[in-house]
């Protein structure tokens, strides 16, 4: 599982970066968030998925899923959502701005920056 | 986003105390089962956002008239003073206590100051996200 | 007062110089910055007796003690003198300026801090003996002429000369560094006296020439030594108190005090003899020649100061020839050596009373053009006799302490004769050709700095000003220093004890024990057999015609072509660094934020496959590996179908959706893989960004697709070869992080601690809000931050402060 598990994360990593490296302002922050999704899922596999019970204290039960990973992705889950936001804000103002959503027109030019 | 469907707001009506009863729950027992602050705050946003689409943005100001940016605050201060709470006692910054309690009605409950902690992040997840969306929508 | 102390008592006080210059506004603040150069010049005066005895001191205060780094302040003859020179001229210097600058329109508090900052540093290059402190002061007073330069920053030709200063003394600065830290390695110590004691046994490391060499180009540029001397008549811009002070007295001189404390190290080579004799002798030429030229007082003066400074350090370069010969010939050498330190004792009165005449001149008459100048002597009396005492000193003309120090230097360079090695035979000649050459020009520009400017015709009409003599104060400071420039020609033996002796037995450690032991006195009269005598009266005769016939000669200086100046040379490295450096910055900052993108992940790639091959890191084990179940085939068949969408899709709703859908069903795999606070979490949040993509759809722009036609295959596919480099270097990563576990995960403590520490029984949870609860308090203030950001940009218009201001589409 956790071969096929970094092949697919792989994927979303190069559709992300493919995404990202575009020049419409909608697909690179759509191209973030896939970058995020991306992102958890790889910390997730590299703590291992093997766990036979969620990490909740229980009766019986000794074999629990690694917890930080899943701390952590918990953090990164909510900032990634924080980000997502900014930039969307970011992007339909700078959209409503510039007049164009095309990374090649809004980088400025010599007496422009 | 202007809707008028009888059906959606009734239930709507209904459905909203539900979910806030629910973030309320996932909220405080999150210390044991799965659930905490950040689900229970994104719940409640949730549930605010659903009133929102089923009426408009404006009634649901009418309705709820809080000011978010005032909640984030309070949620921040009361994470920053649990947190600073514990240096009164000669104990390092971030150190919690709990105990439990026999209290009427609840039985044995264990307090713990991470609880509120917990409500800092509560209530700033509530305003941040609450903030975001409403600004958001309310842009014209 | 300690050693240490007196070194920052400058700086200290130059603390409280801005606030008095604020504060008490009807006295001029010079008077209080007058009171630090005289208490310290009294109290390195309480060291001549014992140090004229042969004594030292020493004081050390660790400074970087992990690196060895100290202050040490370290007294002997040699910074002795230059303390008191420091001090000395540096009291005459503020006086001066009390008068010079006037307190309602000048900027003191800047002034005096910068002149306080120079002493400091100035103090710290002549007293340390930690050669890393030594480099550290150095730069301080490159830093501090470049604030004094620069002290009318309005002017284009201050801050042109500032910076010209700067770049020219701390390049030498930079690569004396380099010498010291070769000096460093080779004698495993930053302390000079240490390194003297272990001069025989560097001089045969392979690095001793390059260190020599390094050092030397550090002294040339400070002191302005061909070819780097073009910074000094630039410097020139600064207030003339500060060209008295810096560019004449002091600071140009520590290249000469770096060269006299080097030499028991450096001298035992011979590339240091004929380098420093050499390139001294070159400079005493190329000045003297050029000062001719010039027409601004100060153009000459600075001039004259290269030119002097070269004599100077050619002087020490003969004086080290003492340490290659033996017997009497080590005496004659060393009086070149002591030559050199009077003369520089002598420069410093002479000069810096020109200096302050130059400063007068301008001051009263309002040019110091000195075409335009002319026939002052009647109207300003004392300023004349100063500036004849000064000139005449300078010419070396008898009655004069100049012309001490000019007899002894053209018997030097004739005591060339006595070193024979490297078939010198005849050549030897040539120096004191030079000499006498240089010597002649010195002369004539003497005279013509003085007679120009005092005598002929007056030209009122010419002056922006009416000229009259200049009030007291400002006379003090320059009578002093002519009163010194006849005193020391009277009686020069009794200086020489009191400075000289002590400071060339610092220079030649080996030759004397005490200053006592050098023997010679200076005379001015050596007896009718003295071949200095005859070409003294022949640089008189040569010179004095040549004077008489300037007009008739000095077009010759128009018919150098300008193409060969160094000045051209360094405007042109200038210019060209300066295109050079916007043109490499430009290439790569291209203000798109794809090229930033495209650098970080090509770095991520390359760096992450070269550790991986280097440190052969890629281990795949799969023996302890989850089984496949068919539910989570679907569900990675529906994610990548999803991502798919999001790529090929043309619709803005389509994309968003399917977002959606990759967000829900990595909350699946949350559900899947034991994580039930993930999952929560992913799909609340997954459903409030649909909510906020949908929100802001109304404002959103187009799915453009900007990268359709042919033209830009070429860019899809260069975007796609790094999305799949990327995407691969994560498989690899994913893969050879999950093989191989290098250390225990820190998990296990959670686990055990959780109930009987923590009392709580989710384990993420209270990672969350107890272990880690610093995370969790800075994250909700990013959101916070977040939030506001949010508010900010729509709330503020933005677009009506800047105007309606739109990039046309190409």
């Amino acid at each position: 599982m956790e071969i096929l598990m970094s092949i697919l994360i792989g994927f979303l990593f190069m559709a992300a970066v493919y995404l990202i490296l575009s020049r419409s302002l909608l697909r690179i922050i759509i191209g973030t968030g896939l970058l995020s999704h991306g992102t958890h899922l790889l910390l997730l596999t590299m703590g291992g998925l093997g766990g036979e019970s969620a990490p909740v204290l229980a009766e019986g039960i000794t074999d629990y899923a690694d917890p930080l990973p899943q701390a952590l992705i918990l953090t990164a889950i909510v900032i990634s959502f924080g980000v997502t936001a900014f930039s969307l804000v970011l992007a339909y103002r700078a959209y409503k701005v510039v007049g164009t959503d095309n990374m090649d027109l809004m980088k400025g030019n010599e007496d422009n920056d | 986003m202007k809707t008028n469907d009888l059906i959606i707001q009734t239930t709507t009506k209904v459905v909203f105390f539900i979910i806030f009863l629910f973030s309320i729950h996932i909220f405080f027992a999150g210390h044991y089962t799965p659930g905490g602050g950040f689900v229970g705050g994104l719940v409640m946003s949730s549930a605010i956002v659903l009133l929102m689409l089923a009426f408009d943005l404006k009634t649901v100001q009418d309705m709820l008239p809080v000011n978010y940016t005032v909640i984030t605050a309070i949620g921040l201060i009361i994470s920053l003073l649990t947190a600073a709470g514990s240096i009164f006692f000669n104990v390092p910054f971030f150190t919690h206590v709990y105990d439990y309690f026999n209290l009427p009605l609840l039985g044995e409950t264990s307090i713990h100051t991470a609880m509120f902690f917990d409500t800092g992040v509560y209530l700033v997840v509530v305003g941040v996200t609450m903030n975001i969306i409403q600004m958001i929508g309310g842009d014209e | 007062m300690s050693l240490i102390f007196a070194i920052f008592l400058p700086i200290i006080i130059a603390l409280v110089i801005p606030f008095l210059f604020k504060k008490v506004s009807n006295i001029h603040t010079g008077w209080f910055v007058l009171l630090v150069p005289l208490v310290l010049v009294f109290f390195y005066g309480t060291y001549i007796p014992t140090v004229m005895d042969g004594n030292t001191y020493i004081e050390e205060l660790s400074w970087v003690p992990s690196l060895d780094i100290s202050l040490v302040s370290y007294i002997d003859g040699l910074s002795l003198l230059f303390s008191l020179l420091i001090t000395g001229i540096g009291a005459l210097v503020v006086l001066y300026s009390i008068f010079y600058l006037d307190k309602e329109k000048e900027k003191l508090g800047n002034f005096y801090v910068y002149l306080l900052l120079f002493m400091s540093a100035m103090l710290g290059v002549v007293q340390s003996d930690h050669l890393i402190s030594l480099y550290f002061f150095w730069e301080l007073t490159s830093i501090s002429s470049f604030l004094l330069i620069g002290y009318w920053y309005t002017k284009d030709r201050s801050r042109f000369g500032a910076l010209k200063s700067m770049m020219i003394t701390v390049f030498g600065g930079l690569m004396m560094l380099g010498g010291f830290v070769l000096l460093g390695i080779m004698g495993e110590t930053f302390s000079i006296r240490e390194l003297i004691d272990q001069a025989p046994i560097l001089v045969g490391h392979e690095f001793f020439v390059w260190a020599l060499v390094l050092v030397l180009i550090g002294a040339f540029t400070k002191s302005a030594q061909f070819p780097f001397y073009i910074w000094l008549p630039d410097a020139m811009e600064a207030p003339t108190p500060v060209s008295a002070y810096l560019h004449s007295a002091t600071m140009v001189k520590a290249g000469l005090y770096l060269v006299a404390r080097f030499t028991p190290i450096f001298a035992l080579s011979e590339v240091w003899v004929w380098l420093v004799t050499g390139v001294g002798l070159l400079t005493l030429f190329w000045g003297s020649v050029f000062a001719v030229k010039q027409t601004d007082l100060k153009a000459i003066l600075a001039f004259s100061t290269v030119s002097q400074l070269g004599l100077i350090m050619s002087l020490l370069g003969i004086g080290s020839i003492s340490y290659h010969v033996t017997g009497t010939l080590v005496t004659t050498f060393t009086i070149a050596t002591f030559a050199a330190i009077f003369h520089l004792m002598n420069h410093a009165t002479f000069k810096g009373s020109l200096f302050m005449i130059a400063g007068i001149v301008d001051h009263e008459t309002g040019t110091r053009d000195i075409r335009k100048l002319g026939g002052l002597m009647s109207l300003m009396p004392i300023s004349f006799t100063i500036a004849m005492i000064g000139s005449f000193s300078m010419a070396g003309i008898p009655l004069f302490n100049g012309f001490l120090s000019k007899e002894m230097f053209l018997d030097a360079t004739l005591s060339l004769q006595h070193f024979n090695v490297h078939s010198l035979e005849s050549w030897w000649i040539l120096f004191p050709t030079v000499a006498w050459i240089a010597s002649v020009f010195t002369f004539v520009y003497s005279l013509y700095f003085v007679f120009h400017t005092f005598r002929g015709k007056h030209k009122p009409e010419l002056l922006p000003k009416k000229a009259h003599e200049a009030p007291w104060g400002m006379l003090v400071s320059p009578s002093i220093l002519a009163i010194l420039v006849i005193v020391i020609f009277f009686v020069p033996n009794y200086f020489s004890s009191l400075f000289i002796k002590p400071a060339v037995a610092a220079i030649q450690p080996l030759a004397y024990q005490v200053p006592a032991d050098i023997g010679f006195k200076i005379k001015a009269w050596h007896g009718f057999d003295s071949p200095a005598l005859y070409m003294t009266l022949g640089v008189f005769l040569i010179g004095f015609i040549l004077y008489k016939t300037i007009d008739k000669w000095a077009p010759v200086y128009e018919r150098i072509p300008a193409k060969i100046s160094l000045n051209r040379f360094y405007n042109g490295l200038m210019n060209l660094s300066d295109k050079g450096a916007n043109r490499l910055s430009s290439s790569y900052m291209t203000g798109s934020i794809r090229s930033y993108l495209i650098y970080m992940f090509a770095a991520l790639i390359i760096l992450l496959a070269l550790t991986m091959w280097i440190k052969n890191a890629f281990v795949m084990d799969l023996t302890n590996l989850a089984p496949i179940k068919f539910f989570e085939v679907l569900i990675s068949l529906i994610l990548i179908i999803s991502t798919v969408t999001i790529l090929v899709t043309k619709s803005r709703l389509t994309a968003i959706i399917a977002l959606g859908a990759v967000g829900y069903t990595v909350a699946l795999f949350y559900i899947i893989f034991k994580a039930p606070d993930l999952a929560l979490t992913q799909l609340v949040i997954e459903t409030v960004s649909v909510a906020l993509f949908l929100g802001a759809f109304y404002h959103l722009p187009k799915m453009n697709k900007y990268e359709k036609g042919k033209e830009d295959r070429r860019f899809r596919l260069n975007n796609f070869l790094i999305a799949l480099g990327v995407g691969i270097m994560v498989t690899l990563i994913a893969i050879a992080s999950h093989s191989q576990k290098l250390v225990e995960s820190i998990s296990g403590y959670y686990k055990e601690t959780v109930y009987s520490e923590a009392g709580g029984g989710n384990i993420v949870n209270v990672i969350l809000v107890d272990y880690r609860g610093f995370d969790t308090l800075f994250e909700i203030g990013v959101l916070t931050i977040a939030s506001l950001g949010i508010i900010g940009m729509i709330t503020v218009q933005l677009a009506k402060k800047k105007g309606d201001r739109k990039v046309e589409d190409k």
